[in-house]
């Protein structure tokens, strides 16, 4: 959300030197972009079901940073380019708008990276923030656990100190990238009979390929694969991965979900979920007819698209808005920690609307030739519930808002 | 083929921060809640001595260029004013003069404008009589101006004119050959009885049925470019009410949290119950999305005749703020639970400028339906 404002303050005077920059990645992307691998490319970072897909996206997004567009604002002693944040706004602006494939390595870009940034020491920034740039290193996020996801600070997974190692045991669940990831931020139980429980964790920079580490794929709800089940068994992972101290997990952790719900910048860039947005909805919409006539001249559904075109318009503007302190002294944080849940729920109804719009087409989906698109809206209406439920859901989100924001009392 | 690249600037001056600042603090010292209670059966609805100050602080005159006596701001910088009226039900025929005004700006010719716009910033009330008819959206103009004696005869009733019984100036909307005019009329002009006031649900505002049959002017009366001020002057009055509107509903919102975190019931404070909670929550998230779309209308708007960009920011503005203060008024007295139901709550003052507030310049509907040609077609 931050990003965005800040271009909203600067944009309007946008000098030679950045139209310069736009035209440049303009023409890179035209010059660079892949062409179609014949096989479906993921809508978001959390659909990497194969290795194939796996092996095309880490060239693509080792690609964008060899090229100086992505990390462009990451210090620059470690594979950032030490730039203002303002040029990779324009570089991630371009990218989406070229609809680009995604640079997948989200949870090292977007969330574990600038906590490093932000608070690592330099031994940490040093071995892990290029890697995460080259995609090199892929990151995942072991939080959630089978009996514990929006309850994050129950979780029970053990981490038990063992001279200079620490011993993990329990499991994770819904581990975006977990089959493939070289190291997981890992929120684990320190100590069980902390008066507090979110007193009782910590935070670990840790490395999957520690033995008795395994992961098991699970299977989504388009048919995908993408996250999986991932389990320790006295897994061994040495003492120096804590991130902080001990028991101070859970401040960390927090400070991870302001950057992956949006509420923080610090993102290295790169586009991380396919933008789909009114405008595509009104192509399609066009080319859909009812009896005959065009359903784009039908009163009702003209109506129900100008309610979402507000919406949107109201969406995009909320994000410029956000970055100018003296338009949100009213519940200052309002816009900032109500974003995920208005951007994904707004999302969400959007892409079921598309699916009601085409009509009996709207029951067929990606494999079948008549599909619309090739049933691109049936997937990205499914995959839209990574969004509503991944990162906090939406029920918790407007939890947070009442409480955080208008300061009702807790359930 | 659609291409609809949507504007998305949205900016503000330290002009206007300063203006809000002062704003806010001017609104809630002298309209607290007992005062807006002290008002609802007054005649004109307004302290004479609260509107002599805001004249006196150079408000009527925020909007209006230097050469009339005004501090030329333009009508986007009076937005954080009527936000704040808003907020705190604070009713004078400030909005309705703003409008007006406008009206005479755009529309105007030198003459009329030397005339009107320095007594408007000194004080004179201008209302638009515009509706004779019960839809903002008709095509139709009952009211008419035909030629008599040199001069013209207005025949025809304007219905729910805001400030009507304390205008000094009305612009009145008429049909003169089929063609909609706007026709200057002075207050003294108006017969015996020509007013008759309404009961509006918002017993706040004030207005009144004002019958014109009868009236006559000379052509100086008559706007010289009153087709095109009108265009704009709907515009502008759907955006001043949408954020009187938006203003209200953050009221409401305050109203309702205050009594979600002291009430309590099963033991507990019932904002804690998610039933109450997440609704509450989405009327922050539409009240924001109102006041985000109304800041960029005010951004857009300037002197210039107002373009698509604009139009459709006063428009989305429009339906999204009544839509946002009908949701936040209905939720608010029910929410309440027993106390909702009665006259003593806050919450009754707030769904019942709701209710006034949408039906301003037309409806939420009336608004979407002008927009999807502008962003469908
Ligand atoms: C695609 C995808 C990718 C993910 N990737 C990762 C990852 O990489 N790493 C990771 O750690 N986790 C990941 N997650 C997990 C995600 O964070 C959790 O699914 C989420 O926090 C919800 O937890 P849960 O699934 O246990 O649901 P539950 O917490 O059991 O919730 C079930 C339902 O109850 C509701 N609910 C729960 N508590 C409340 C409350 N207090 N008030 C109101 N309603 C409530 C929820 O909104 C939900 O509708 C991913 C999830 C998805 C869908
Ligand atoms: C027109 C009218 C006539 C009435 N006549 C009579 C009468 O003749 N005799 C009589 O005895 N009573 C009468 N009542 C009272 C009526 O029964 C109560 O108003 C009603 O039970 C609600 O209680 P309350 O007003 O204390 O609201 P509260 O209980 O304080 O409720 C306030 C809000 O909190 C919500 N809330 C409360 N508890 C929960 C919860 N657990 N979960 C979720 N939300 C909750 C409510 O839905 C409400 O929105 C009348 C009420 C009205 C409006």
């Amino acid at each position: 959300m931050k990003e965005n404002s800040q271009l909203a303050g600067q944009q309007s005077i946008e000098s030679a030197e950045l139209s310069d920059f736009r035209r440049g990645i303009i023409d890179w992307i035209k010059h660079n972009t892949p062409a179609d691998p014949g096989f479906l490319l993921p809508q978001t970072f959390m659909e990497v079901g194969s290795e194939q897909v796996l092996d095309f996206l880490r060239e693509w997004q080792h690609k964008v940073w060899s090229a100086g567009y992505l990390g462009m604002a990451w210090p620059k002693q470690y594979g950032g380019g030490g730039m203002p944040r303002l040029f990779q706004q324009i570089a991630d602006e371009e990218m989406k708008r070229a609809r680009v494939p995604i640079c997948f390595n989200v949870i090292g870009l977007g969330w574990a990276g600038p906590l490093i940034i932000d608070t690592g020491t330099d031994f940490e920034k040093e071995a892990y923030l290029k890697g995460i740039l080259s995609a090199e290193d892929i990151w995942c996020q072991g939080f959630s656990e089978p009996n514990h996801g929006s309850d994050l600070g129950s979780i029970q997974t053990r981490a038990e100190r063992d001279g200079d190692e620490y011993v993990i045991n329990g499991s994770k669940i819904w581990t975006t990238l977990g089959n493939y990831a070289k190291y997981m931020i890992l929120l684990a139980r320190t100590d069980a009979q902390a008066e507090r429980r979110y007193n009782g964790l910590s935070f670990f920079l840790a490395p999957m390929g520690a033995n008795g580490i395994s992961t098991s794929p699970i299977q989504k709800l388009t048919g995908e694969y993408g996250f999986t089940e991932t389990f320790f068994t006295d897994a061994r992972i040495p003492a120096s991965c804590i991130m902080g101290e001990e028991g101070h997990g859970w401040r960390i952790a927090m400070h991870t979900l302001q950057y992956e719900r949006g509420a923080e910048a610090g993102a290295a860039g790169g586009v991380s979920i396919l933008s789909i947005v009114m405008n595509d909805l009104l192509k399609m919409a066009q080319e859909v007819e009812r009896d005959g006539q065009p359903l784009l001249q039908d009163p009702i559904t003209r109506d129900n698209l100008v309610k979402f075109l507000i919406e949107e318009q109201a969406l995009y503007l909320g994000e410029r808005r956000v970055g100018i302190p003296a338009l949100c002294r009213d519940y200052p944080n309002s816009l900032a920690l109500s974003g995920k849940l208005r951007g994904t729920e707004f999302f969400r109804r959007m892409r079921q609307y598309a699916l009601t719009l085409q009509g009996t087409p709207g029951a067929l989906y990606v494999g079948d030739d008549q599909a619309v698109d090739g049933g691109f809206w049936q997937r990205a209406y499914l995959n839209n519930f990574s969004t509503t439920i991944g990162g906090g859901t939406s029920q918790v989100q407007a939890n947070i808002v009442g409480e955080h924001v208008l300061g009702l009392p807790k359930d | 083929m659609i291409k609809r690249t949507a504007n998305l600037e949205i900016s503000f001056s330290d002009e206007q921060a300063m203006i809000l600042d002062s704003a806010k603090d001017f609104c809630r010292d002298k309209s607290d809640i007992t005062t807006v209670r002290s008002l609802l059966k007054s005649e004109t609805g307004y302290k004479n001595d609260v509107w002599a100050e805001m004249i006196a602080l150079g408000w009527t005159g925020l909007a209006l260029p230097e050469q009339y006596g005004g501090s030329g701001m333009g009508v986007g910088a009076t937005i954080p004013l009527v936000e704040s009226m808003g907020r705190h039900l604070l009713c004078t025929p400030f909005i309705t003069s703003t409008i007006a005004s406008q009206a005479i700006l755009r529309g105007g010719t030198e003459d009329q404008k030397s005339r009107w716009l320095p007594s408007i910033v000194e004080g004179a009330i201008a209302a638009m009589a515009m509706l004779d008819n019960e839809d903002w959206g008709a095509t139709e103009i009952r009211c008419t101006l035909t030629p008599k004696d040199g001069g013209f005869v207005l025949e025809g009733k304007k219905l729910q004119v805001n400030d009507a019984a304390k205008a000094d100036l009305f612009l009145v909307l008429a049909s003169s050959n089929g063609a909609p005019t706007l026709v200057l009329v002075e207050a003294t002009a108006l017969p015996q009885g020509a007013i008759s006031n309404n009961t509006l649900v918002d017993e706040t505002k004030r207005a009144s049925n004002v019958d014109f049959s009868g009236v006559t002017v000379k052509a100086d009366a008559i706007l010289a470019k009153g087709f095109e001020a009108l265009h704009d002057v709907r515009l502008i009055g759907a955006l001043l009410t949408a954020t009187e509107a938006t203003g209200t509903a953050a009221a409401a919102l305050d109203t309702l949290v205050g009594y979600l975190t002291t009430r309590k019931q099963f033991g507990r404070l019932i904002g804690s119950y998610q039933a109450l909670k997440h609704p509450t929550v989405d009327i922050l998230l539409q009240m924001d999305s109102a006041r985000t779309l109304i800041y960029h209308a005010a951004t857009l708007i300037n002197d210039a005749s107002l373009n698509k960009d604009t139009e459709i920011a006063c428009r989305m503005a429009k339906a999204q703020a009544t839509d946002a203060l009908l949701f936040a008024g209905d939720r608010s007295v029910q929410f309440h639970g027993g106390m909702g139901f009665t006259y003593d709550c806050d919450a009754m003052l707030y769904i019942r400028r709701a209710q006034w507030a949408q039906h301003q310049y037309g409806d939420a509907q009336h608004h979407r339906k002008l927009l999807a040609p502008l962003l469908l077609d």
